[in-house]
């Protein structure tokens, strides 16, 4: 097991920056944002009753899945869990296709069927979306399996949270993954809650990688403040997977800033608590490393910000332009199309 | 002189799954099987015996012990492109897989707005009267017929556990597979080119005029039986084999209904909230008018199932039962 590790860049202060890591730090950056203000839109649209049901929001974790993704292909699958509005929109599903089906319109990534917490896309093998903590590990495993079975050489990465962790399927799935060699990147965001529970009140032992890496898997932490650690991390983990050595599980160490959900009042932590985290929010902690770096400037951010916020009104245009699904088609895609149901 | 039985072969309802799994296995290379004990052990019914010799322990692939897991992992192997066929050991097990199941197998196609379909087969054995107690015996096909998004099959002869596999394997959805465990020995005839059968009709196995008796799976054959007895007594009993309790074709048991308007339901099933309850339903909602009776149901006894065997006896459904409410209900003038 590795220990939890530094950044590329973090001893490179004063010297000179390619195109290409500047580029690359606006990348990130930019990503982080989209999440941020998106996550700000939705809040926004629940309050006004644009949106329903459940909303999660993943503010302050947006490292893990800009970094994450970074270290994935076109091929690769993914399948994550009701907090998945980052990890969608990383993985290329447009900001509209994601807000019309939060509206419940047709043209949303799921039909208006899924909502925020089942997000789907085949085109970027985005496999939900799964509202069932713990629920959508077999299924990874089972993409991965398929994948060895027929010889690509592809990773299916798993995102899943310390309260996952705790469930029965998580440790069958460590269990069976190992014992098939199974190429699955394990990501677990370990955000120290799971709703109102604090992981000490959950798990026997609270160290997520050392207690993995009993099932003879390759594990390793990350503090997951740090986008280009998580990157980092990310990059070795999906190249080992890819090369055939087996599954991996990365804990990313993070924090969520907001509520569980919308109906969450938090009496389960201080404010101070949140604040105290807040300082080591990865937008904040990188974009000032990267000014006073000199690899971006203030100007650079401003037009990031820009850009999110028109991105972002467009795509609320969009789901509100977006129609909703006649009625007679209710029992749609409960069976395949075209067949005996 | 012919009497038809040269084109025919006899086989045991066990050899027909594993010739159907053969078949599937041979046929296409994305099928594989897995479950607990399906290779090396042979299968705990030994319905996948010499199958690892074949295939190999790639595509016989033995579990460890975490049903929900390797269901689960059949769901992603059939989003990932093959041809999944799980086993669970039986019903009572894949109660530890029900989040899958219903949460996930059933689900996927629709939560997905019709992007993604899993081409899942999940077979299991399930069923009553060998003794096995209260957490190895129940029949929970009809529960399992609950849920929108998966087909629940129910096969009940030779030809049937033979002939269904291949055409769910066609299927682009989850089909789960009911095989009571008291038929494994059963021995019937098919024809030497059997080939697949449909999976969403019932099938009328024996005609009569006097009564309708519905049922699946092991039941049936209670059924027929019965409907011998009867019939030397000069009552004619249709029998019907639902064969698929999801989708379940309404339209055989009404036109039964329509002919004989008297029907008995035979269910391995609990009473309460059974499929028996929804046959019987439907019958009332689309039919009523053809009725001269009240639809009768026989259904295994409201509890655990017992040990001893002369409770076990008396907590499923019975042909001497049935002959006895047959009697009384064609008695009964409409
Ligand atoms: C099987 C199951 N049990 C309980 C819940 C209710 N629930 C939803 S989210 C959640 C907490 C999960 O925590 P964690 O895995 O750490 O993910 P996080 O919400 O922190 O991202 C719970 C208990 C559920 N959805 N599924
Ligand atoms: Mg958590």
């Amino acid at each position: 097991m590795k220990t939890e590790r530094t950044t590329k860049l973090a001893s490179a202060e004063k010297r000179s920056v390619s195109p290409m890591e500047r580029e690359h730090a606006l990348h990130l950056l930019r990503s982080m944002i989209r999440i941020r203000r998106f996550e700000a839109k939705c809040a926004e649209l629940y309050s006004a009753m644009k949106i329903r049901g459940f909303l999660h929001l993943y503010d302050g974790e947006e490292a893990v899945a800009v970094g994450v993704m970074e270290a994935l292909t076109p091929e690769d699958a993914v399948v994550a869990t009701y907090r998945e509005h980052g990890h969608a929109l990383m993985r290329g599903i447009s900001a509209g296709a994601i807000l019309a089906e939060m509206y419940g319109k047709q043209e949303g990534c799921s039909r208006g069927r899924g909502g925020s917490m089942h997000l789907f896309d085949d085109k970027t093998r985005f496999y939900g979306g799964n509202a069932i903590v713990g629920g959508g590990i077999p299924i990874a495993l089972g993409l991965a399996l398929a994948d060895k079975m027929q010889n690509k050489p592809r990773v299916t990465c798993c995102f899943f949270g310390d309260g996952a962790a705790a469930e029965g399927e998580f440790h069958e799935c460590l269990n069976l993954a190992v014992l098939w060699q199974l190429p699955v990147f394990f990501v677990c965001e370990n955000n120290l809650y799971a709703m109102g529970t604090a992981i000490r009140y959950s798990h026997s032992v609270t160290d997520l990688a050392r207690r993995a890496a009993s099932y003879g898997l390759t594990t390793a932490a990350v503090d997951a403040m740090d986008v280009q650690a998580v990157e980092a991390a990310a990059e070795e983990a999906a190249v080992f997977v890819r090369s055939g050595k087996g599954p991996y599980f990365l804990e990313c160490r993070t924090y969520r800033f907001r509520a569980h959900s919308m109906f969450d009042p938090e009496l389960y932590r201080t404010k101070a608590e949140v604040e105290e985290w807040k300082k080591r929010c990865p937008i904040l902690t990188f974009s000032r490393k990267c000014l006073s770096d000199g690899i971006m400037s203030d100007a650079d951010i401003g037009e990031i910000e820009r850009e999110a916020a028109l991105e972002i009104n467009e795509a609320v245009a969009y789901a509100e332009a977006c129609t909703l699904e006649p009625v007679e088609d209710l029992t749609r895609f409960v069976y395949s199309e075209g067949r005996p149901a | 002189m012919s009497n038809g039985m040269e084109h025919m072969r006899k086989l045991t309802y066990r050899e027909a799954v594993r010739e159907a799994m053969r078949d599937a296995l041979r046929k296409d290379e994305r099928v594989f099987l897995m479950g607990e004990d399906v290779g090396r052990y042979g299968g705990c019914f030994a319905v996948s015996k010499g199958l690892i010799e074949e295939f190999g322990p790639e595509r016989i692939r033995d579990t460890p012990l975490c049903e929900s897991t390797f269901v689960g992992a059949g769901i992603g192997a059939a989003l990932g492109g093959m041809r999944p066929i799980v086993e669970i050991m039986t019903v009572n097990f894949s109660l530890l897989a029900a989040d899958q199941i219903l949460n996930n197998t059933a689900t996927y196609l629709h939560m997905s707005g019709g992007l993604f379909n899993v081409p899942l087969i999940i077979r299991m054995a399930t069923g009553g009267g060998r003794q096995l107690a209260a957490q190895h015996s129940h029949c929970l096909s009809g529960w399992y017929a609950h849920i929108p998004g998966i087909k629940v099959l129910t096969p009940a002869t030779v030809e049937d556990a033979r002939g269904m596999l291949w055409t769910a394997l066609d299927d682009p959805d989850p089909v789960l597979i009911f095989e009571n465990s008291g038929l494994y020995n059963m021995e019937g005839f098919l024809p030497i080119d059997a080939g697949p059968v449909d999976i969403d009709s019932a099938r009328v196995r024996r005609a009569g005029k006097d009564l309708t008796i519905i049922s699946y799976s092991a039941s049936l054959f209670k059924a027929l039986d019965a409907a011998e007895t009867l019939s030397k007594e000069g009552i004619e009993a249709e029998v019907i084999d639902l064969r698929t309790l999801r989708p379940l074709d309404e339209r055989t048991f009404l036109d039964s209904a329509a002919r004989t308007h008297r029907v008995l339901i035979v269910d391995e099933g609990w009473r309460s909230g059974s499929i028996s309850a929804e046959v019987s339903a439907r019958i009332m909602e689309k039919a009523f008018f053809e009725l001269d009776a009240a639809v009768e149901r026989i259904c295994s006894a409201e509890v655990p199932m017992p040990y001893a065997k002369h409770l076990e006896e008396a907590a499923l459904p019975r042909m001497e039962k049935i002959i006895e409410v047959v009697r009384k209900m064609v008695r009964s003038h409409g």
